[in-house]
């Protein structure tokens, strides 16, 4: 039994976008030139002289010309990896752990699109540290507003990394499942290896869009409570609500820990990686532990894996691997430092 | 351990009383996943409706959604009080 969420969209936008032709592709060359007027014609929907504009050959087909249903487009042969970044509770580390999976994959060689799934709350933008250079987004995608290419902002890093940026205007709605599906094929078509997608907190719409298609799940949990409670939530929608699962299939699930503070686990404070493990049953990916470099990397719009001096960033840097295949990986960072003889005398 | 750590009182592991609440609400929610979300709130009229006549526990009535075969099957039980504590009861009132 399974209840299926389809909120057709209103605006007349999105009725008539299928058919509008799309901005030239040099828009997508010079987004910094472009913001102001195209984030204003992006917001509103297209004028009547838009519509007329005669069809330029785009990376999308329009929806009207081919009507095939979506069930065909899995069998496409350019199939990217999709990874959803997921948890239930909000502020654990999704955000942080999708720029830094993304940037660690695009390091490896890979190329990656990190897409921001938390519509009217978008943020990744800011940890990737391109907020300023976001000129269309995915629900424009989605909406045939503005071609996939045009709202893909290349990363100032790596060639092979973009990011697709979740819109700030829309409600939650605006995504679709079809439209999801569409964008992934794209991404897909386009050589893209592995699309990381960046899951609002929660278990709505959104929520539900980002984990649908994913291949793999990253979970992230702080050792506390309620975070592992809505983990164990989350894995629940992840054996029932995906298309791997009506399939039959499993999405392969990763436990990623955040905030992981091994001198309060020694103390008995705080919950150990075999603690999560067992309550959860999840292969461990990775242990990030709580450092202060993460604010630091937050504030500069610079994924902390890009910080080599950081343990954070070198334990982020240790699950891209071990989600690449390396199964040798040890873990780091997961033990207390050994202590100096002051410390130990006076219990620092 | 430090010299002065005595001066800290014992500390509470609380990590061990974390593990130990989860373990046991995981595993709750797991049994009751994927049921219809009607099952509580027919659970709770079902059981205000019997209270009615007959004073059960609040924990008497279950509700299970059971597949056998191609079918599912709503499985409700309700437990009553055995005779010894009505007639207690029918003393005391």
């Amino acid at each position: 039994m399974s209840v299926e969420i389809e909120i057709p969209i209103a605006e007349p936008a999105a009725a008539s976008s299928s058919h509008t032709a799309n901005d030239a592709p040099s828009a997508n060359e010079s987004p910094a030139a472009a913001q102001p007027a195209a984030a204003a014609t992006a917001a509103t929907p297209p004028s009547a002289a838009e519509k007329e504009q005669p069809v330029i050959e785009t990376l999308e087909t329009p929806a009207q010309a081919a009507p095939t249903p979506p069930a065909a487009k899995t069998d496409r042969k350019n199939l990217a990896e999709v990874i959803v970044v997921t948890s239930g509770k909000g502020g654990v580390g999704k955000t942080t752990t999708s720029a830094s999976l993304a940037c660690g994959l695009a390091r490896q060689g890979k190329k990656v699109c990190v897409i921001d799934f938390d519509v009217g709350l978008r943020n990744l933008d800011l940890i990737m540290g391109c907020e300023r250079r976001v000129v269309y987004d995915f629900v424009n995608v989605i909406h045939g507003e503005c071609t996939l290419r045009q709202a893909l902002i290349k990363d100032k890093r790596f060639d092979n990394l973009y990011v697709l940026a979740a819109s700030q205007t829309r409600d939650k709605d605006a995504l679709t499942k079809e439209g999801v599906e569409k964008v992934l094929a794209d991404l897909g078509d386009d050589g893209f290896q592995f699309v990381v997608c960046d899951s609002p907190a929660g278990i709505e719409k959104g929520a539900f869009l980002a984990m649908y298609y994913a291949d793999q799940a990253v979970v992230v949990v702080n050792p506390e409570v309620s975070s592992v409670r809505d983990s164990d939530r989350i894995l629940g929608l992840l054996a029932s609500k995906t298309r791997r699962a009506e399939k039959g299939q499993r999405v392969k699930e990763h436990l990623l820990l955040t905030r992981y503070s091994p001198k309060r686990v020694e103390t008995g404070d705080m919950l150990s990686i075999k603690d999560v493990q067992e309550i959860l049953g999840l292969e461990v990916v990775g242990v990030i532990p709580e450092s202060p470099e993460v604010l630091q990397s937050s504030n500069s719009g610079e994924p902390v894996i890009l910080d080599p001096n950081s343990q954070a960033g070198q334990a982020y840097d240790d699950a891209v691997a071990r989600l690449l295949g390396d199964k040798q990986r040890p873990l780091r960072f997961t033990t207390v430092e050994k202590k100096g003889f002051f410390s130990k005398l006076f219990g620092g | 351990m430090g010299l002065f750590d005595f001066l800290r009182g014992k500390p509470k592991n609380t990590a061990s009383i974390a593990k130990e609440r989860l373990r046991i609400i995981v595993a709750q929610e797991r049994g009751t996943r994927g049921t219809p979300d009607y099952i509580p709130m027919l659970r709770r009229e079902l059981l205000e409706t019997i209270r009615k006549y007959v004073k059960v526990d609040f924990d008497a009535v279950k509700v299970d959604l059971i597949k056998e075969g191609d079918h599912d099957v709503l499985d409700i039980s309700v437990a009553l009080p055995d005779k010894n504590e009505m007639a207690a009861e029918a003393m005391a009132g």
